[in-house]
């Protein structure tokens, strides 16, 4: 890091001295610059001019604020799109030639009519003069010796605990009720339970095996979640993406025979990163893309992450078929889904 | 060059598995969907001239009988539905191969892409070409089509359609200039990466509903320029190159001394 | 009974007798303030907040902050029928059913985006310049503190209407708060009510983004304003300034007009932008549900920065330990690289301060050249948060560009520590070498263009010294030096106390000051002259034997040395 060169780093190295008693060592303040007159300070037409061009710029705003109260008035949004872009458009300009032309008015007036002289004021430093700075100790010094504070521990030690116990009230009640019923092991679990049948979201129709070619994807959600005492909730962590891949495609590992059902196969849809509904399924190379943060699983591989930020596979829901042909859950998924948290494993 | 050579290699394998599962699936429509009214019955000389044009033109990657080479899957059991999406929006004849076939001004009129449909149709059940009220946006709903829209489109397509990006350079395109008809024949095919959305999971009402949503939603702009609607990424770009440019611009103008 | 003869007419006079008006009427009616348009950009970042407090207003009075279910018959014909939350409902009934109210939610929500980035300028002017400097270090901390709150009122309101791209922006912030190790499931509840999305943040996000967040917002641009006026501003170098004066215009009338002005301007420029362009379409997203999600999943620009840390991250770092997981790809980037980024922002005065050892008020700014790692350092942060930003808009650049989100995402993975190391290291040497060319400048004058001949033969071009204004731009910095410590061992050999801090400080002061290039003295100046022989020619153009006036570089005629240009130019 020594790059500089010693001519700029000690410039009189490299030049003769001639003059170094005569002259300063820094070259000092010039001081203000000579004022240069406006063409408006010394033409009196150019000054006119100025003036009326203010003028016209404020009945700009003028005409712009009654046009927009006539755009108010006449142009209403009916519910069809083209009226509402219509109305937003004309009440939009009229506010905005409103508001120009009073900005503009305002400076180009500042600018070519008013006193332009520069003017200076002086600074002072902030720090306060020494007296100041001890008279500031003694009024301090006087009012700790009228209240006797350092003479009285006791006290002191009240006043304190007094004054950090206090928030608690406000604390504690805050804390125990903001949090709900502050039950987190129901990240745990979903409503999924043997039995549960799929269903396609939003419609809620149940799927059969049969219903799926290979190559389609079905939205799933569990069957009866309306009836659930918190659809959402329970939505946002039970959803599912049903896929049927040529079942030849498909690599099964080994405790999970049987999860599956003629290649069709039932993964959770909520990524394992930080929770965004992986939805994007690329039918041909069987890959599965969360479009929040481009981490990608392999669906014919146990949705294990090939690329970006997430480590985990999506969680499979284990499925099977049911006396009428149904695809139904065989059990709740064996791990949290979602986003991975400190006690998910305990 | 070398990777990208390798890379081509990679994926025209998918292609190749996934076709023959459309040809699965062409059965399994068959078997399943309901018997639809086609417009107009192709007629054997329709067949003969497509096959004539699909021998000129399709059979060097497709097979001399469509039943698939090393270069170009089988296309026996595809459909007609499939034939003329890929077709009409000029993907086939394919001209470059890149991550992914993209869309160009068609090589065949709508009459050769009918016979080339109905040629490759008659070597095997599979999806039919949706008849016009099967995509009449005015019979759709377009809040039902836009709920479906959401959970089975967005995430690729984006919220109105603006498209989207995929792994790898692939991408799900813009759906803005898509006919009806082909919004119908992707969902009903799956081309490409797209899954396939048989009857089952979305019905052929459902479809139209989405349609409808979709032709609604080219003329809902709530302001004159809707920045691409690619959300806020656009509208950060324009805060900053707009917003922020022009007021800095006031501010050298109201800082500058007048002359 | 007061006086009859007052100056004061009545009213005034009743207010004076009861508020002491006349004394701060005296005191700040006529207070100067320097000009420069960059002193304006803190301006942009209160009035577009004036705007937001009026947009918001009118926006609350329509907006319901509930999370209760209700189903959708109003204007809008793709939500007939939907079920969506009293919060999304409202925003569209506010936006499509009272008049104005699309243009008053797009006002609101563009001058929010403005509000974030022309925080974000001032205080890059402010760093740059040196105008953190003593005594202003307390107000670059309060400063700093309002940036953040800008960012907890840019998130809570994004995620009012309860959209599904908020929605999911909300999620985000629920796996990012669980990630926390112990508390991070019950922090997730503490703010939730309960289980993610729960019934209770609507109402909750209302009360911090209406409330809590404007009001300190408020308090502290109050702080901030007080000190800006008990400081008085600082001013660029120049002519006749210094540290112990302030050269500019009163406040009334100049000031009371250009930012009066300034604020009907900023105001204009955002009503055109809500006339013109969409914002937030909330319609196009639908009402939040936990399964869908849109291409282009983004929050808005200030907070994209911790999307793209999100986003390159790779996964393996996420571990478990004892049976305890611990999701260090995502406390890293969402925590940790934010952390550390911001703190760095925060201290960096006092950082500054540290290695320079400078104990004097400083009121005249710093041209960004003559603080050559002070620049770099600026340019290298925000070269970091830059690849963030872009980062977190891979996928927009991926269809954009037709370029593979993978590749982009490696390429910006290793960028986020190349970039900002290259930054700083051109940035540093540009400075220097600015700094160079003020001292040849300085020493030898500006080219005119003008060719002389001699009657020897020789040509030379004329060289115009610098008038003494343009002189003292240049040479009136003072280039700060490494700290002189004292030995590690006193004059007996002994060890001394404190030696290894003092060593550190040296090492940070070598860091920033070891390469410098120090002023032109007039030492120098009048040796130089004395020196260049067509610098002689030019203080004595009398003495020419012979002038061939040749038109070189745009130059027209030999220009009179001593014509003195006009200083206006002192602040370029």
């Amino acid at each position: 890091m020594s790059a500089h060169d010693s001519s700029t780093h000690d410039g009189s190295k490299d030049v003769v001295v001639h003059t170094s008693d005569t002259l300063p060592e820094r070259f000092s303040n010039p001081g203000h610059p000579e004022h240069h007159l406006r063409r408006s300070d010394q033409d009196p037409r150019a000054n006119k001019r100025a003036e009326l061009q203010v003028v016209v710029l404020f009945l700009i705003s003028v005409i712009g604020t009654i046009g927009f109260l006539v755009a108010y008035f006449t142009v209403t949004p009916a519910g069809t799109p083209s009226s509402i872009r219509n109305s937003n458009l004309l009440l939009g300009l009229g506010l905005f030639f409103g508001l120009m032309g009073i900005g503009l008015a305002a400076v180009h007036w500042a600018k070519s009519l008013m006193n332009d002289h520069e003017k200076s004021e002086e600074r002072h430093e902030l720090r306060s003069p020494e007296p100041v700075r001890a008279q500031a100790v003694e009024v301090i010094q006087e009012g700790v010796a009228d209240s006797a504070i350092g003479r009285r521990g006791i006290l002191k030690g009240a006043m304190v605990s007094a004054l950090a116990l206090f928030p608690l009230s406000i604390a504690v009640p805050l804390i125990g009720n903001i949090g709900g019923n502050w039950n987190v092991s129901t990240l745990k679990h979903t409503m999924w339970k043997k039995g549960t049948r799929l269903t396609i979201d939003p419609t809620g129709r149940p799927v059969k095996a049969s219903d799926l070619t290979i190559g389609s994807v079905f939205h799933i959600i569990p069957d009866g979640l309306d009836k659930t005492a918190d659809p959402m909730e329970e939505k946002a962590k039970a959803i599912v993406l049903l896929i049927r891949l040529d079942p030849r495609d498909l690599k099964i590992a080994p405790d999970r025979e049987g999860w599956s059902y003629d290649g069709i196969i039932a993964y959770s849809k909520i990524c394992t990163h930080v929770g965004c509904p992986v939805a994007l399924y690329e039918q041909q190379t069987h890959h599965l893309l969360c479009p929040c943060h481009q981490s990608t699983f392999d669906v014919a591989d146990g949705a294990k992450v090939v690329f970006g930020p997430a480590k985990r596979p999506l969680p499979q829901l284990p499925i099977t078929v049911d006396s009428e042909g149904y695809l139904v859950a065989q059990s709740d998924f064996h791990e949290p889904v979602g986003p991975s948290f400190w006690e998910r494993l305990k | 060059m070398k990777a990208l050579a390798a890379r081509r290699h990679h994926r025209n394998a998918p292609v190749v598995v996934t076709l023959l599962a459309l040809l699965t699936t062409g059965g399994l429509y068959a078997a399943l969907a309901p018997s639809t009214a086609h417009a107009a019955e192709p007629t054997a000389n329709d067949i003969a001239a497509g096959g004539k044009l699909f021998q000129a033109n399709c059979s060097t990657c497709h097979g001399p009988a469509a039943g698939g080479t090393a270069s170009g899957p089988s296309l026996v059991g595809v459909g007609a539905a499939a034939v003329d999406f890929q077709v009409s929006t000029g993907r086939m004849p394919m001209a470059a191969s890149g991550p992914q076939v993209i869309a160009k001004p068609p090589t065949f009129d709508a009459k050769q892409t009918a016979e080339l449909a109905a040629y490759v149709a008659s070597l095997g059940a599979g999806p039919a070409v949706p008849t016009a009220e099967q995509v009449d946006p005015s019979k759709g709903d377009q809040a039902t089509g836009m709920a479906l829209f959401r959970t089975n489109c967005a995430m690729c397509h984006n919220a109105v359609g603006a498209g989207g990006a995929l792994s790898q350079g692939k991408f799900a395109p813009p759906l803005a200039n898509a006919t009806p008809t082909v919004i119908y024949e992707a969902m009903l095919t799956g081309p490409q990466s797209m899954p396939v959305f048989n009857n089952d999971n979305i019905t052929p009402q459902e479809k139209r509903d989405v349609i409808a949503y979709l032709v609604a939603q080219r003329s809902n702009a709530t302001s004159v320029n809707d920045l691409g609607a690619f959300g806020p990424v656009s509208e950060g770009l324009w805060a900053w190159v707009l917003g922020i440019g022009t007021l800095i611009g006031c501010a050298v103008w109201i800082g500058a001394k007048s002359s | 009974m007061t006086t009859t003869d007052s100056a004061f007419p009545g009213p005034v006079d009743y207010l004076d007798q009861r508020t002491g008006l006349g004394s701060a009427i005296k005191t700040f009616a006529r207070k100067i303030f320097p000009d420069h348009w960059s002193f304006l950009l803190g301006e942009i970042a209160l009035y577009s907040f004036v705007v937001l407090l009026i947009s918001g207003v009118f926006l609350a009075m329509f907006f319901v902050p509930s999370m209760n279910e209700t189903v959708y018959h109003g204007a809008w014909a793709s939500m007939q029928g939907v079920t969506m939350s009293e919060a999304f409902k409202s925003t569209l009934d506010l936006s499509f059913e009272v008049r104005g109210g699309l243009l008053m939610r797009q006002i609101h929500h563009w001058a929010a985006l403005i509000f974030m980035a022309a925080i974000v300028t001032h205080m890059m002017r402010v760093f740059f310049t040196g105008a953190f400097r003593k005594p202003r270090e307390v107000n670059w901390v309060v400063g700093f503190v309002l940036m953040i709150l800008g960012l907890a009122a840019g998130f809570s309101g994004y995620s009012l209407p309860d959209d599904v791209l908020s929605g999911n922006g909300l999620r985000i912030a629920d796996g990012v708060t669980l990630s926390l190790p112990i508390i991070g499931s019950y922090m997730s509840y503490f703010i939730f009510g309960g289980q993610f999305p729960g019934t209770q943040l609507i109402p909750r996000l209302f009360t911090v983004h209406v409330l809590l967040v404007p009001g300190l917002i408020l308090a502290l641009v109050g702080l901030h304003l007080f000190f800006v006026v008990l400081h008085k501003h600082t001013q660029y170098p120049g002519s006749g300034r210094t540290d112990k004066n302030v050269v500019g215009f009163p406040l009334f009338p100049i000031y009371v007009a250009k930012a009066g002005g300034f604020f009907f301007i900023v105001f204009g420029v955002i009503a055109l932008m809500a006339a013109l362009f969409t914002i937030n379409p909330v319609w196009d997203y639908g009402p939040f549900d936990p399964s869908p999600v849109s291409a282009g999943a983004q929050p808005d620009w200030y907070m994209l920065f911790l999307e793209g840390a999100l986003r390159l991250t790779p996964g393996q770092l996420e571990v478990v330990i004892a049976g305890f997981t611990i999701p260090l790809n995502v406390i890293i980037p969402a925590m940790i690289v934010p952390g550390l980024l911001f703190t760095a922002l925060a201290a960096y005065p006092f950082i500054e301060a540290y290695a320079t050892g400078d104990k004097r008020e400083h009121h005249v700014l710093d041209r960004p050249r003559n603080a050559p790692v002070r620049t770099a350092s600026g340019v290298a942060l925000l070269t970091t948060f830059l690849v963030l930003i872009l980062a977190g808009s891979n996928d927009i650049i991926a269809t954009q560009f037709q370029l593979s989100i993978n590749d982009i995402t490696s390429v910006f993975r290793v960028l986020l520590f190349v970039g900002p190391a290259v930054a700083f290291w051109i940035t540093k040497r540009a400075c220097l070498a600015l700094q160079r060319k003020d001292r040849e400048l300085v020493l030898h004058g500006h080219e005119t263009g003008s060719i002389v001949r001699f009657a020897s033969g020789e040509y030379i071009e004329v060289h115009k010294p610098l008038n003494e204004h343009e002189r003292w731009l240049r040479v009136g910095y003072e280039a700060h030096r490494p700290i002189a410590i004292a030995p590690a061992e006193d004059s007996r050999g002994v060890r001394r106390k404190g030696y290894r801090r003092d060593r550190l400080r040296q090492r940070v002061s070598q860091f920033f000051y070891e390469d410098r290039v120090e002023p032109v003295t007039p030492t120098e100046l009048a040796a130089a002259q004395s020196h260049g022989a067509h610098d002689a020619i030019a203080q004595a153009p009398d003495a020419l034997p012979q002038v061939e006036s040749q038109p070189v570089g745009g130059g027209q005629h030999l220009v009179t040395p001593n014509a003195q240009v006009t200083p206006d130019e002192r602040n370029l």
